[in-house]
C-alpha cells in the first residue's frame, strides 16, 4: 500500500516546495487517499490548479494535471469537462485564488452546476506573496495589508457556494483528515458541482503574524475550533462562540440538469 | 510487542515537529539537523497520526505482522 501513495506522486518533484509544517501536504494526502478509495482509472482523472501555494499541488500528482492562470482554474476545468465529459475533473485552488481573483468564476461554476469538484485550500492568507489578507482571512487577524487586524468579515465559503447553486458543499480541516478524505470522495462522486473547503494552517505567513505558533499549535487550533455541523447545531448559543461548523452542510441536491 | 513498523523518508522531512509532538508513544526524536528519526521503533502501535498528518508525506507506517512487505496500515473509514 506504500506504493499506492507513491504511485500518485511525481517522484522527481519531491520533496515539495511547501514550508515545513504547511497543511497543504496533508490535503494532498487526503486527496490521494480519496482518489485511491474511489478506484478511478488514472487516465480518466484530470486535476486543474490555479496559482499560489495551493496551485502547486497539481504539479506533485502523477495524473493528467493542468496548472492554469490565477483565479481561472474553474474556467479551464469547465472547458476540460465539456470537451470530454467522461473525465473526472478535480480543481485545486487557494482561498484568494478561488474567492478573490476567481470569485466570479467560482459563483458561476456553482450556478452552472457542471460536474466539477473544487477543493479550496483555505490557509486564511496569501502565503506565496507574503501574507496579504484574503477574503477568507478571519476578522481581526493580522496580515501584511492589515497590520492592525482586518476589520472585514470573511466569506462563509460553503454557504456562498451553496447560495450560488452548488449541489454539494463541505468543510474540513487538516486535523480532521478522515472527514476531509470522505468529503473529497463524496464530492467527486456527486454528479454536479461540489465544493470542499479544506482549512489548512500556514505557519509562515499567517501563523507568524498572528502569533499562533508552530504547525502543531495550528493543528490544535483546528481541533479545538471546528465542530461537526450536527454537534455544532445542538450546542447552546453561548458555547457556539469561537467555534465554527465543519462537515457536509446540506444534503446533496441533484445536478441542475442531466449529466 | 509493537504493532507496526514506521519509516521516515529523510529526504522529504523538513523537521516541522508535528510527528514529534503528536506521537502518543514518543517514537521519534530529532537528529542534529532538526529532522526526525525513529529512535524507539518498538513502541509504535500503528495509530497512524504521524502518517496521516505528515505534511511532507515522509512517514509510512507498515503492519508489523508482515513487516514492510505487508503493506501500509490504512485508516478506518469514517
Amino acid at each position: 500500500m506504500q506504493e499506492v501513495l507513491e504511485e500518485y506522486l511525481r517522484q522527481d518533484m519531491m520533496p515539495h516546495m511547501w514550508c515545513a509544517g504547511c497543511g497543504n501536504g496533508i490535503v494532498l494526502h487526503s486527496l490521494i487517499r480519496a482518489l485511491h478509495d474511489l478506484a478511478l482509472e488514472k487516465e480518466k482523472v484530470v486535476v486543474v490548479a490555479g496559482i499560489g501555494c495551493a496551485g502547486r499541488a497539481a504539479g506533485y500528482l502523477n495524473l493528467d494535471t493542468l496548472h492554469s492562470t490565477h483565479g481561472r482554474a474553474l474556467a479551464f476545468a469547465t472547458g476540460v469537462k465539456l470537451a470530454n465529459p467522461d473525465l473526472t475533473v478535480v480543481v485545486l485552488m487557494g482561498d484568494g485564488d478561488a474567492t478573490a481573483i476567481g470569485g466570479n468564476h467560482l459563483i458561476h461554476a456553482a450556478r452552472r452546476d457542471i460536474d466539477l469538484t473544487a477543493i479550496v485550500f483555505n490557509n486564511s492568507i496569501y502565503g506565496m506573496t507574503g501574507g496579504q489578507q484574503s477574503p477568507l482571512t478571519p476578522q481581526k487577524s493580522i496580515a501584511t495589508t492589515a497590520p492592525g487586524g482586518t476589520t472585514q468579515r470573511p466569506f462563509d465559503l460553503p454557504q456562498l457556494a451553496r447560495g450560488a447553486g452548488a449541489g454539494f458543499v463541505g468543510r474540513s480541516t487538516t486535523f480532521h483528515h478522515q472527514l476531509m478524505t470522505r468529503l473529497i470522495g463524496d464530492g467527486i462522486t456527486h454528479p454536479g458541482f461540489a465544493l470542499v473547503e479544506a482549512i489548512t494552517y500556514c505557519p509562515t505567513a499567517f501563523g507568524r503574524q498572528n502569533k499562533m505558533g508552530s504547525p502543531v499549535e495550528g493543528l490544535r487550533w483546528q481541533r479545538d475550533h471546528f465542530v461537526e455541523i450536527n454537534k455544532f447545531l445542538s450546542l447552546p448559543e453561548e458555547d457556539k462562540k469561537g467555534k465554527e461548523p465543519m462537515g457536509q452542510f446540506h444534503p446533496a441536491k441533484g445536478p441542475a440538469w442531466p449529466h | 510487542m509493537s504493532g507496526a513498523v514506521v519509516d521516515v523518508d529523510e529526504k522529504r522531512c523538513k523537521g516541522c515537529g508535528i510527528c514529534l509532538t503528536l506521537c502518543p508513544r514518543r517514537v521519534f526524536n530529532p537528529d542534529e539537523r532538526g529532522k526526525v528519526k525513529v529512535s524507539r521503533p518498538e513502541r509504535c502501535t500503528g495509530c497512524l497520526i504521524c502518517d496521516n498528518l505528515c505534511p511532507d508525506l515522509a512517514i509510512t507506517v507498515h503492519r508489523a505482522k508482515e513487516g514492510r512487505e505487508g503493506g501500509r496500515v490504512r485508516p478506518p473509514a469514517v
